[in-house]
């Protein structure tokens, strides 16, 4: 991997968009995801999300890496939601439901297995949009993007030179640890915890000593070619707004709206068909 | 206070690189199978600790933002902002240590440590539970485990590499003294 | 019409606040528009601190105590802000990796123009425009990680040259390129300077290089002070250099060997233009038949072999080692040559086992090393990184050499009596108790080093052993080498540096494109055209000024230069190097 970015090149509607709105596009939809749990609307937003995936022109496998991921840690999540509260979803809903007739500690209820549906519902109304955000954002574009909507450049510069040094610093990781290997310096060997985590700082301290020498030189490099002297900046990367842009972030406003509307009419975040 | 001049800002860009590669390609099995131990939060500490609350913060969302980011899972919020909190309450309560003067002696080790104990268990005993049952309806039982075990892990993780690298870096740099050579 | 004076140095001293002393004393120091200065010294000499005056990092970044005047267009520096001094000075950083901060070249060179709040259509336009001037502009969007060091250099000079300077510095501008595109930075800078027309400052202290194309004065600085500001021609005739420990070019240490007095109407800047007379080109032909040859012993017994390997990083990536079967024996002290890329670093790591070939084997007196594991053959080839810093994770000296021991599990009255002896075969015994903070490069080269040969190694490689370093450094860790080689450890040297293959080496292994294109003595491979250009190695100008004073053997010749310097000058100067 050499990029965090999966940008891939395919000009589509949604690579039209700028960085930022499909930004904004992300936080908006994740936040209006997250809030709801009501179950038409995020039947609907899978709908759309896997809609948007195929005009963003991304295939599944470009990013079948990825969902490999992401079922893994959804799998390991709900296992760990049943463990740990089996019940929960009939302290949501109110009712316990009890099928096939098993009864006990772990037995299941239509509830809870609602309440996983639902659960599972929100992954899939989100992934196909970072999925999307990863694939059609420019990653040179993304830094200007934090900038342009409201966040201020110094921080948005931090944000272009992790992107930056990211490769460098992962090979950087690789050289030291090979040669600390070769001196028997290793991390993942059989030892304690402490002992384990001691060597573990035989591959770090050099890591961050350079690190510290790198950090001072770019600032130096920085500040050579004037970083920081005007209150603002322009970027060589940004890309001005069109009425798309703008239908776009209006649209995903309007999925809070939604949200919130929901929430009010169901008198909670829950839709319960159970009453 | 720490400033957050050009310095701050690359630190906090060089951090939030380290933190994600550490987070993302170094596993270090923890023992239980299938979790690693998550050695970034040494050194987020470490940065937290040198460059201030502002860049720890930093450097902690936006690694964090990144590693979910890679993995495409969608970004878990509530434990990005758990990852920045930690850093900012760390940057706080060591904005007295000196380290980049070369001063971390014992009494800078127990701030350090109990500044990353409080961050930690705050950050992950309370916020990132509180976080995910608000954000993403989880159960309470689930999460407030799942944070006491972050937490602990987390704080003997920060105790062993975030001390050390403090010990590594503030010896790093050159005290006036005369050194004699030994026959 | 007299030129426009552009900075003037007066009486000017600084001290950082950390330092007990002035780094910089009594600087008297006069720059004109158009000039081209070349700044040497060796390190510590306070090179550095004079270009960070120049550039405003001293006193907007550094902080300490500024004494004397230093002004910059008639203004002085400190009622300056960095920002104004941005404008009129640009500074190529010698770590190109760390000035290229944006991500593609297209974003770097409008770095300073995004800060300076230049907006669209201009901005595209004067990226576009440097760009071409550089020549990079088929690159635009390419990502550092995709260009070579050469490339990102000229990227660096884009960068700064958006900002329409009148001064351009150059911080050790050759360090990390390998030889050929050296040559090619040289030349860039030189055109950069006839179409700005800005003065130019080089720091560098391979002399020899940077005179490949004309400067007009150079600096030559020692402890703080100013020691010569004179025409190359003067200062290439006086005997200051060596006294500074600044390398003066091959060319002139051969001709001072056979007693040829230079002076400044010799033109001896430049071996092309150089004036030497009949009387004078006879005493090098005299001097030469009078060296007698030395004999180089080749190591009897194999110790490394590899046959057919070829790897590939990742597949569908160009190859990176292609059928790689060479031998190397006991006792030998070897060079691998060629550009980045070339496979040199690749090869080292499969010897290692950091890499797995994916076709070929590796044997070690005789055995299959697939058998063995990173860490069993390090136990038989240790392998030292440029940058000693990258492995260095102890606060001690005694510590970082036991470390490898320790975690072997070595009993601990074993390990202070290998430590010992390995201290001592290094020269740190009597700083076994300090700091690794308080050494120097060298030094901390020399405890990495240590640390290697403390697991008992009969063969070691090292990376770029002397990249960055001055002159007396370079021969401090080199001497070393040999020392140790003497020992009877078998040295392997991957390299950039022409003059430390020829010196050092009696052998050199020739990468190109992932082949071995050469396996010869030093002084063959440094006098072979064709292989010189294949590999952008860059010949010795021993072997021009052997033709240009009608010596027909121009490798005969080398060979003799290095035979009479190991024999007659290196032994003299060794004693005492590195204490």
């Amino acid at each position: 991997m050499t990029n965090l970015f999966n940008y891939i090149d395919r000009p589509s509607p949604i690579h039209r968009l700028t960085g930022a709105t499909k930004f904004v596009c992300l936080l908006l939809w994740s936040f209006a995801a997250m809030s709801t749990y009501d179950t038409r609307m995020l039947i609907g937003l899978v709908i759309v999300s896997m809609i948007l995936f195929t005009v963003g022109r991304i295939h599944l496998k470009d990013v079948s890496f990825m969902i490999g991921f992401t079922l893994v840690f959804l799998v390991i999540n709900s296992i760990a939601i049943y463990l740990f509260a089996p019940f929960h979803g009939t302290e949501i809903y109110g009712t316990k439901t009890y099928l096939w007739g098993l009864s006990g500690r772990f037995a299941p209820t239509a509830e809870q297995l609602f309440y996983h549906f639902n659960y599972i519902l929100k992954y899939l109304a989100t992934i196909p949009i970072v999925l999307l955000f990863v694939c059609t954002t420019n990653p040179s574009e993304f830094a200007a993007s934090l900038n342009k909507i409201g966040i201020k450049y110094s921080i948005a510069y931090s944000v272009a030179l992790a992107l930056r040094y990211i490769p460098d610093i992962q090979k950087q990781y690789h050289e030291i640890s090979q040669a600390g290997q070769a001196r028997d310096i290793e991390m993942t060997k059989k030892a304690s915890l402490i002992n384990r985590l001691k060597s573990a700082s035989g591959i770090l301290i050099p890591l961050i000593l350079s690190s510290m020498d790198r950090i001072e030189i770019i600032s130096n490099a920085m500040e050579l070619r004037g970083f920081g002297k005007e209150k603002k900046r322009t970027w060589y990367m940004g890309r001005p707004f069109t009425a798309t842009d703008i239908a776009a972030m209006i649209g995903c406003a309007m999925l809070i709206l939604l949200s919130a509307y929901l929430a009010h009419v169901n008198g909670g975040r829950y839709y319960n068909p159970f009453i | 206070m720490k400033k957050f001049g050009v310095k701050s800002i690359v630190a906090t860009g060089i951090g939030a690189a380290l933190f994600f590669v550490l987070g993302r390609f170094v596993a270090i099995p923890s023992g239980v199978p299938n979790t690693n131990i998550s050695i970034q939060y040494g050194v987020l500490a470490y940065i937290a600790a040198v460059f201030g609350p502002i860049a720890g913060l930093l450097a902690g969302i936006i690694g964090h933002f990144f590693i979910d980011f890679s993995y495409g899972w969608g970004v878990w919020w509530s434990w990005v902002i758990t990852s920045g909190f930690v850093g900012l309450v760390i940057g706080f309560l060591t904005a007295k240590l000196k380290i980049d003067e070369g001063e971390f002696g014992i009494s800078g080790i127990i701030r350090f440590n109990v500044a990353q104990i409080i961050g930690h268990l705050v950050g992950w005993g309370a916020l990132a539970p509180v976080l995910d049952i608000v954000m993403y309806g989880e159960p309470a039982n689930k999460v407030f485990i799942q944070g006491l075990v972050s937490a602990g892990v987390n704080i003997i993780t920060t105790a062993v590499i975030g001390t050390l690298l403090c010990v590594a870096y503030s010896s790093a740099i050159p005290k006036k003294g005369s050194l004699k050579e030994e026959e | 019409m007299e030129k426009e004076l552009l900075l003037e140095f007066n009486d000017f001293g600084f001290q950082y606040n950390a330092q007990a002393e002035p780094t910089l004393h009594g600087i008297n120091l006069k720059l004109y528009r158009g000039e081209r200065i070349l700044i040497a010294g060796p390190s510590g000499c306070g090179k550095s601190t004079l270009v960070h005056c120049i550039n405003g990092l001293i006193p907007f970044s550094y902080k300490g105590e500024m004494s004397g005047s230093l002004k910059l267009k008639g203004t002085e520096t400190k009622d300056l802000s960095l920002f104004d001094i941005s404008h009129t000075v640009g500074t190529v950083l010698q770590d190109s990796d760390a000035q290229f901060v944006g991500m593609t070249v297209a974003e770097d060179i409008a770095f300073a123009l995004e800060n300076d709040c230049v907006d669209d259509p201009k901005l595209h336009d004067k990226v576009k425009e440097v760009a071409a001037l550089v020549d990079i502009d088929d690159h635009l969007t390419h990502a550092p990680s995709e260009l070579s060091g050469g490339q990102k250099q000229r990227v660096s000079v884009a960068g700064v040259l958006v900002d329409d300077v009148d001064i351009l510095i150059f911080d050790e501008p050759l360090a990390n390129l390998d030889p050929a595109t050296g040559k090619q930075a040289i030349e860039l800078i030189d055109k950069m300077q006839e179409q700005t027309g800005a003065t130019v400052i080089i720091v560098e202290h391979r002399l020899e290089d940077v005179l490949h194309r004309p400067v007009d004065r150079i600096v030559l600085m020692e402890r703080g002070r100013i020691r010569a500001d004179v025409t190359p021609d003067e200062l290439l005739s006086g005997s200051l250099l060596k006294e500074c420990g600044v390398r003066e070019p091959l060319y002139l240490t051969a001709l001072k060997y056979a007693d040829v007095k230079i002076s400044p109407d010799m033109h001896p800047s430049s071996l092309d233009k150089m004036v030497i007379g009949d009387a004078d080109k006879a005493g090098l032909n005299d001097w030469y038949k009078s060296v007698e040859a030395g004999s180089v012993t080749d190591g009897k017994s194999e110790l490394l072999r590899t046959e057919g390997i070829s790897f590939t990083y990742r597949e569908g990536e160009k190859i990176a080692l292609n059928d790689i079967s060479v031998k190397i024996n006991e006792g030998e002290m070897t060079a691998i040559v060629g550009t980045n890329g070339a496979g040199k670093s690749t090869f080292s790591k499969v010897v290692c086992g950091f890499e797995t070939p994916d076709k070929g084997k590796v044997f070690y007196k005789g055995d299959d090393f697939a058998e063995y594991s990173i860490k069993e053959r390090a136990e038989h080839i240790g392998y030292v990184m440029q940058n000693p810093n990258q492995m260095i994770s102890k606060v001690w000296i005694y510590d970082e050499v036991a470390l490898g021991l320790r975690t072997r599990e070595v009993p601990e009255e074993e390990i202070e009596k290998r430590v010992e002896k390995v201290l001592k075969i290094c020269g740190l015994w009597k700083m076994r108790k300090w700091p690794i903070s308080a050494l120097s490069f060298g030094q901390k080269k020399r405890v990495t080093i240590a640390s290697i040969l403390v697991l008992d190694p009969k063969m070691i490689i090292l990376d770029e052993p002397t990249a960055g370093q001055d002159y007396r450094h370079y021969t401090e860790i080199m001497e070393f080498l040999t020392d140790l080689n003497r020992q009877g450890i078998t040295v392997v040297m991957v390299t950039h540096d022409m003059h430390l293959m020829l010196e050092y080496a009696d052998r050199a292994i020739v990468f190109s494109d992932g082949r071995i294109i050469a396996d010869d003595r030093s002084y063959n491979i440094i006098t072979n055209d064709k292989i010189i250009k294949e590999a952008s190695l860059k010949e010795t100008s021993l072997y021009g000024l052997a033709l240009k004073c009608g010596i027909d053997d121009g490798t005969d010749f080398v060979r003799h230069f290095i035979d009479y310097e190991r024999k007659h000058v290196r032994e003299d100067e060794r004693g005492g190097v590195y204490d």
